[in-house]
């Protein structure tokens, strides 16, 4: 162990480490020098264990509050646990997750989850890239814009929902006040299957796009200006611009935005918990936009089944598991088909 | 050297700012904003802004005027009277005072756990080191909610339900952060400031202290700001660990008052004003900091 590590923090031999070398090949020396072979141990421990005292907090916790629960849902989703009684586990094999298969609940959330995070994500990414690009423009109080797009981020899920479902009333909501000047009628849209995924969907578009389109902003500020001077010279319009220097440009960027996003499309759960009023974690009495995150809640602290929580979770797992797969092979066909374009 | 002295002559190579004048000048590339440009953003920005105007004008009607179209554009006069019942019937004081300790806390040992494994795995050599640093990266993309089982049932059985450490450890340190003081870390301190030190003979105590600290500040006030920023809204954990009427987060607080039996929605609203304007001042006058802090984030991640 000692080798890679000692040497690897380059220690320039300076007069006090040297003197305690010697201090230490020599035993019987001088008695003087014995408190800087002392100083010099301490110091080569010091060099040798600090890396590892620095990151045992972040590891202490992690795999007490991250790695350990991660795995050990998957040992509860076999197992029949109760909420009122979280110690007691009945061993069930796949018992959960057949279950689940057969279960059409849970394909109603998944159904709903996947439509939920299209209607959000899709529309979001795009608003932000156009955002971004007239942010991009030298602007009169700019940072007054960066600053005023980003505050849905401070609004937390529940205040958000809270407002946009008075918003989104059926009787006295502002969007049907203002359908009906234009003359079209109420929408119910709490109780209708695509309506109300909307609604989730506007919520989650609200308190991100800004923020969005703030990572697009500054991927384009990195943007060489010589690409667009060349394009310039070539005689590219401001679409074709946009079009072949900016998004090629951005690619990494959009791909990150897309993981990040399709991760938290995953997980929702607020929104749907608190669009629902008070119908509590059905996701609308029809369960009409009822997200896997809420299906987990639902049987974990509603009908108090921590296994099939567990599996539910599982299966999150997995399917962000396939979807980062997938993300991974697209990346990887996109670096490939440029790189071929470019020879 | 003073902090700003350091963040500018550190930041220098990533700032584009004054490259990306010049050479806009060069190319004409970065116009001028049109009349359009501004038109479009200024609707993009009411209606970002919109519906916290509205929760505050919602908040100072009352739960007759909000039943009623068209509904209202302008402030009325009950701001004050919903804010207090919104303070006493959702344990509203009690919950900002939570929260503020819970945000307060996990900024505070994300800040400083990240910053010494940061540092770590930045400037320091070690065994497993990749290891580790890909161990980091691989749990940053994983949702929270699937270990939320286990964490309850050990939440139960430390009878630690409605206790606020429940929340504050499992946030406490986060992969986002180790990874952000890291890319900061790598361009942002130079090995040899650390080398001269150690030739000094000074402790890697020392060195934490005088040199990675000090190098490190700008963007520990970053990480700090947008973890405050995720611990305030944090939802789904704490009304798993949490309840209302016991030591409500501000988030916990706000699902029993759209739940309760309080049907009125000008009191909900009072509190959904109450639970976000803390992070509104903040944003008033650290706007710029954060926004800096995302987008620099985004370059580097």
């Amino acid at each position: 162990m000692s080798s890679p590590s000692s040497q690897s923090v380059k220690v320039p031999p300076s007069p006090s480490v040297e003197g305690a070398e010697g201090g230490t090949a020599g035993p019987g020396a001088e008695p003087a020098r014995r408190p800087s072979a002392w100083r010099s141990r301490r110091y080569r421990w010091d060099t040798k264990f600090s890396p590892y005292a620095y990151v045992a907090p972040f590891f202490v916790f992690f795999v007490a509050f991250g790695l350990f629960p991660l795995l050990y849902t998957g040992w509860a989703s076999l197992h029949q646990v109760e909420l009122t009684a979280p110690t007691d586990m009945n061993w069930v094999g796949l018992r959960n997750f057949s279950r689940l298969m057969s279960d059409e609940f849970f394909w109603n959330a998944l159904r709903n989850t996947v439509t939920i995070g299209i209607l959000s994500t899709v529309p979001q990414l795009v608003i932000a890239l156009g955002i971004a690009h007239l942010l991009h423009y030298k602007l009169r109080g700019s940072s007054f814009f960066r600053v005023a797009v980003l505050t849905p981020y401070a609004t937390s899920v529940a205040a958000a929902t809270l407002v946009f479902v008075l918003l989104f009333g059926r009787d006295y909501g502002m969007f049907n006040w203002a359908l009906g000047m234009l003359g079209v009628d109420p929408v119910d849209w709490q109780n209708g299957t695509l309506t109300s995924q909307f609604a989730v969907s506007t919520i989650v578009i609200w308190r991100w796009t800004g923020y969005n389109a703030l990572i697009y902003l500054a991927a384009m500020q990195a943007i060489s200006p010589d690409l667009y001077e060349s394009a310039e010279l070539d005689g590219a319009s401001r679409w074709q611009q946009f079009r072949h220097v900016t998004v090629p440009s951005l690619r990494p960027t959009i791909l990150f935005t897309v993981v990040v996003s399709t991760i938290g499309a995953t997980q929702l759960f607020g929104e749907p918990l608190l669009f629902s009023g008070s119908a509590g974690a059905t996701g609308g009495s029809d369960h009409q936009f009822q997200t896997l995150g809420l299906y987990l809640y639902e049987q974990g602290w509603v009908n108090l089944h921590l296994g099939r929580a567990s599996a539910i979770a599982w299966t999150m797992f997995l399917i962000l598991v396939l979807i980062g797969l997938v993300n991974w092979l697209i990346s990887r066909r996109l670096t490939k088909s440029e790189k071929g374009s470019r020879s | 050297m003073s902090t700003t002295a350091v963040r500018d002559e550190v930041r220098a190579p990533r700032d584009l700012k004054p490259e990306r004048t010049r050479g806009v000048r060069k190319a004409g590339r970065q116009r001028h904003a049109g009349k359009l440009t501004y038109a479009i953003l200024i609707v993009f920005t009411v209606g970002s802004l919109f519906p916290l105007v509205w929760t505050a004008i919602a908040a100072s009607r009352n739960n007759t005027r909000l039943a009623q179209t068209p509904p209202p554009f302008w402030f009325g006069g009950n701001l004050f009277k919903n804010l207090e019942i919104a303070w006493t019937d959702a344990n509203m004081g009690t919950a900002l005072l939570n929260t503020a300790v819970v945000a307060g806390s996990v900024a505070a040992g994300t800040v400083l756990f990240s910053t010494f494994a940061g540092f770590a795995f930045a400037k320091l050599r070690f065994r497993f080191k990749n290891l580790l640093l890909l161990l980091v990266i691989g749990t940053m993309m994983v949702p929270p909610q699937l270990s939320v089982v286990p964490l309850y049932m050990m939440v139960a059985k430390l009878q630690w339900t409605d206790q606020l450490q429940s929340v504050i450890l499992p946030t406490l340190v986060s992969a986002f952060g180790v990874f952000f003081m890291r890319q900061y870390l790598m361009e942002a301190l130079p090995i040899e400031l650390i080398e001269a030190a150690r030739m000094d003979g000074a402790s890697s105590i020392r060195v934490m202290w005088h040199i990675v600290f000090p190098a490190a500040r700008p963007a520990m006030a970053v990480l700090g700001m947008l973890t405050f920023v995720m611990a305030w809204n944090d939802f789904f954990w704490p009304i798993i660990a949490l309840t209302q009427n016991g030591s409500p987060t501000v988030q916990v607080a706000l699902t029993g008052l759209g739940r309760g039996f309080i049907p009125d929605q000008s009191v909900i609203m009072a509190g959904a004003l109450l639970g976000t304007l803390p992070l509104l001042i903040a944003f008033v006058l650290f706007g710029k900091q954060i926004v800096g802090g995302i987008m620099q984030g985004a370059v580097k991640g």
